[in-house]
C-alpha cells in the first residue's frame, strides 16, 4: 500500500520529530526508523528527508550539529529542541483529534 | 553499518555525484557532505547484504530520489539560495570562505587607503572643495593605483610587475601637474577627462594579471568594467541618500554638516565607492547575472529606433543639424553609447550560436548610427575653420573619428558575421583588440595636447 503524497507530507513533521525526540540522530538513521515503525508502508525518498530536516532546523524545531560518524565521516547529528517538543504535542493532539474523528465515522460506517 | 573497505571505483563514482550534484545551485556544499555521508551508508549496508558495489551504488542514488525532484525541495526550503547570494558567505567549504573573507578585507584596506589619499592632497592645503582643477585633474591618480594594487594583491603580480604598472601613474602625476595650466584652462579639463581612460589601461593589465594579450581576459575586463560602473552608480545612489540624511539630521539641531559632507564624505566617499564595487563585482562574479548585457539588450532596440527616426525626419523635414559649438561632442557621446552597446552585447553572446534577430538589429543599429555621424561631421566640416581648433574640438573631432574607425569596422564584421562568412569571435577581437586605441588617443591628449594648445 502506498501513502498519498499529502499525507506523506504531512506526517512527516511529527513523525521526524518523534523520532529525534527518542535521542540525537541522522538521517540515514531517521529513515531507518521511519521504515521499521511503518513496517514499510511509509517510503520516503531518501533525499527529500534532508529538506524536511532543514526546514524543521529553521523554524527552530530542531537542533543541528556537525559530527563524526565512527567510520571518520562527518556526519550532521539532529536533536529536538524545547519549541520541538511543545510542537510534537501540540501535533500529537492534532492528530490524535483526526485520528478519533475518523475512527468515529468508520466505526459508524461498519455498524451500518 | 561499519564502512566496509571501499573499492576505489566506488571513490570515482561518489566523486563523480558530487560533481553531479554541486552543479545544482540551490544545493550547497554541505549539504552534499550530508548526502554522501547518506549515500555512503547505504552503499556500506547493501554491501553487506551481498550486493556488488557498483550495484550497491547505483540503488542508493535511485533510492536517493531524482536530482531534478530533490534540487527543487532544496530551493522550496532555501528560497533565498534561488536569489543567488550576493556575498560570499556561507556558501562554499571552509578554504574558500576563507578566501573570500581575507578577499574582502583586503578590499575593505585597500578602500580606506584610497579614502584616505583623497584627503592626502589637504596637507598641502588643497581642500576638496576648492576652486581650480587640482581635484579633477589627480583624482584618478589618488584612486586607480589602490585599484592596480588590490588586484597586484588578489592576481599575485608580484613586486616588480606591480611597480611597472605604477609607472603610467608617475607618468600621468608628472603630466596633470608640472604643466603650466591657467586658470579654468580647457586642457586641464581636457586632462581630468583623458587622464582616467588611460590609466585604465594599466588598471586592466593588472586585471588581467599575465594574459592581457588573450582577448577573452580583455573581454572580461569590459565585462568587469560595465559591472563596476552599474555598481558604482548603486552605491552613489545610496550615497546620496546617506548624505541627504546627514545633513537634514544635524540641520534639526542647528548644525551645517555639509563642510563635513563636501570635505571628507564626498571624496572619501567617491575613492571608498570604487575599491568597495569592484570587490562586489569580483565577488559576485558568476553568482549574479551581469546587468550591464541586459541593459544592452534592453536599449539597443529603442536607440535603433530612436537613429532611424532621426534620420527619417531628417530627410522628410530638409531641416539640417543646426551646427552648435559643442554639437561635436554630443555625437560623439552617441558613438560612445553606440559602441558602449555593440561592446556589451559582444561581452554577453555566445559566441557559437548562429545570427539572430538581435545580431541584425545592432547591425542596423551600427549602419544608421554611422550615417548619423557621417551627416554631422559634414555639417562640421564646414565651418570648423571659422570656429577655430580649439583643444576641445581637436580631442572631441579625434575621438569621433576613433569611434567611426571602429564602428565602420564594427558593421563589416558584423555584415561577414550574418552572411556567414565569419564567426562571431570576429566581432570580439575587434573589439578587444580596439581597447588599446582608447587610451592611447587619451594618452596623447595628456601628453600632448596641454603644449600644443600653451595651456590654454
Amino acid at each position: 500500500m502506498e501513502l498519498g503524497k499529502d499525507l506523506v507530507a504531512a506526517s512527516a513533521t511529527p513523525l521526524v520529530l518523534a523520532i529525534v525526540a527518542e535521542g540525537e540522530s541522522y538521517g540515514y538513521a531517521i529513515l531507518k526508523r521511519v521504515a521499521e515503525l511503518s513496517g514499510g508502508h511509509l517510503q520516503w525518498t531518501d533525499g527529500m528527508l534532508y529538506p524536511v530536516l532543514h526546514r524543521l532546523e529553521r523554524q527552530g524545531l530542531v537542533a543541528a550539529k556537525w559530527g563524526t560518524a565512527d567510520n571518520g565521516r562527518r556526519r550532521r547529528y539532529y536533536r529536538i529542541t524545547k519549541n520541538g517538543q511543545a510542537e510534537l504535542t501540540a501535533q500529537r493532539k492534532q492528530w490524535q483529534v483526526v485520528d478519533e474523528t475518523l475512527r468515529g465515522i468508520w466505526m459508524k460506517a461498519k455498524l451500518a | 553499518m561499519s564502512a566496509t573497505p571501499a573499492p576505489l571505483p566506488l571513490e570515482d563514482q561518489v566523486a563523480q555525484w558530487r560533481q553531479f550534484v554541486r552543479r545544482r545551485r540551490t544545493i550547497h556544499s554541505a549539504d552534499i557532505t550530508e548526502l554522501e555521508d547518506h549515500l555512503r551508508t547505504e552503499v556500506g549496508v547493501l554491501t553487506e547484504a551481498g550486493l556488488a558495489g557498483d550495484e550497491a551504488f547505483l540503488v542508493a542514488v535511485k533510492r536517493m530520489g531524482r536530482l531534478d525532484e530533490l534540487s527543487r525541495e532544496f530551493a522550496r526550503e532555501h528560497s533565498e539560495r534561488l536569489w543567488k547570494q550576493l556575498v560570499i558567505g556561507d556558501a562554499g567549504s571552509a578554504t574558500t570562505t576563507a578566501a573570500a573573507r581575507s578577499d574582502a578585507f583586503v578590499a575593505l584596506g585597500f578602500a580606506v587607503a584610497a579614502a584616505l589619499s583623497m584627503k592626502a592632497p589637504a596637507l598641502w592645503g588643497h581642500g576638496f572643495s576648492e576652486q581650480g582643477t587640482f581635484y579633477v585633474r589627480n583624482g584618478s591618480l589618488l584612486i586607480l593605483p589602490h585599484l592596480l594594487g588590490y588586484f597586484a594583491w588578489k592576481r599575485g603580480l608580484g613586486v616588480t610587475r606591480t611597480l611597472l604598472l605604477l609607472l603610467p601613474f608617475a607618468a600621468g602625476a608628472l603630466f596633470a601637474n608640472v604643466y603650466p595650466f591657467g586658470e579654468r584652462s580647457n586642457t586641464a579639463l581636457l586632462t581630468a577627462l583623458h587622464l582616467p581612460i588611460a590609466l585604465w589601461l594599466a588598471v586592466g593589465v593588472g586585471y588581467a594579471a599575465a594574459q592581457w594579450f588573450r582577448g577573452s581576459v580583455r573581454m572580461d575586463f569590459v565585462r568587469f568594467s560595465g559591472e563596476l560602473f552599474i555598481y558604482f552608480v548603486l552605491l552613489g545612489l545610496g550615497g546620496g541618500v546617506f548624505i541627504m540624511f546627514t545633513v537634514l539630521m544635524f540641520n534639526a539641531i542647528g548644525i551645517d554638516a555639509r563642510p563635513l559632507v563636501q570635505n571628507w564624505l564626498l571624496p572619501c566617499g567617491i575613492a571608498g565607492a570604487v575599491l568597495v564595487a569592484s570587490w562586489l563585482v569580483e565577488a559576485k562574479q558568476s553568482v549574479v547575472e551581469n546587468m550591464a548585457p541586459v541593459l544592452t539588450r534592453v536599449f539597443t532596440p529603442f536607440f535603433t529606433v530612436l537613429m532611424l527616426a532621426f534620420l527619417a525626419t531628417m530627410a522628410w523635414t530638409g531641416n539640417p543639424i543646426d551646427v552648435q559649438r559643442n554639437v561635436l561632442i554630443a555625437f560623439d557621446l552617441l558613438l560612445v553609447l553606440v559602441v558602449g552597446l555593440v561592446l556589451y552585447a559582444a561581452s554577453a553572446r555566445d559566441s557559437s550560436a548562429p545570427p539572430n534577430l538581435f545580431d541584425r538589429l545592432q547591425l542596423l543599429l551600427i549602419v544608421s548610427a554611422l550615417l548619423v555621424d557621417a551627416l554631422a561631421l559634414a555639417a562640421i566640416a564646414g565651418r570648423i575653420s571659422e570656429f577655430g581648433f580649439t583643444p576641445n574640438r581637436v580631442a572631441a573631432l579625434g575621438e569621433n573619428i576613433i569611434l567611426l574607425v571602429n564602428l565602420a569596422w564594427s558593421a563589416v564584421v558584423s555584415v561577414r558575421f550574418l552572411a556567414a562568412r565569419a564567426p562571431f569571435t570576429a566581432m570580439e577581437r575587434w573589439q578587444t583588440a580596439y581597447l588599446p586605441v582608447y587610451s592611447a588617443w587619451a594618452a596623447a591628449v595628456v601628453i600632448a595636447f596641454p603644449p600644443l594648445f600653451s595651456y590654454v
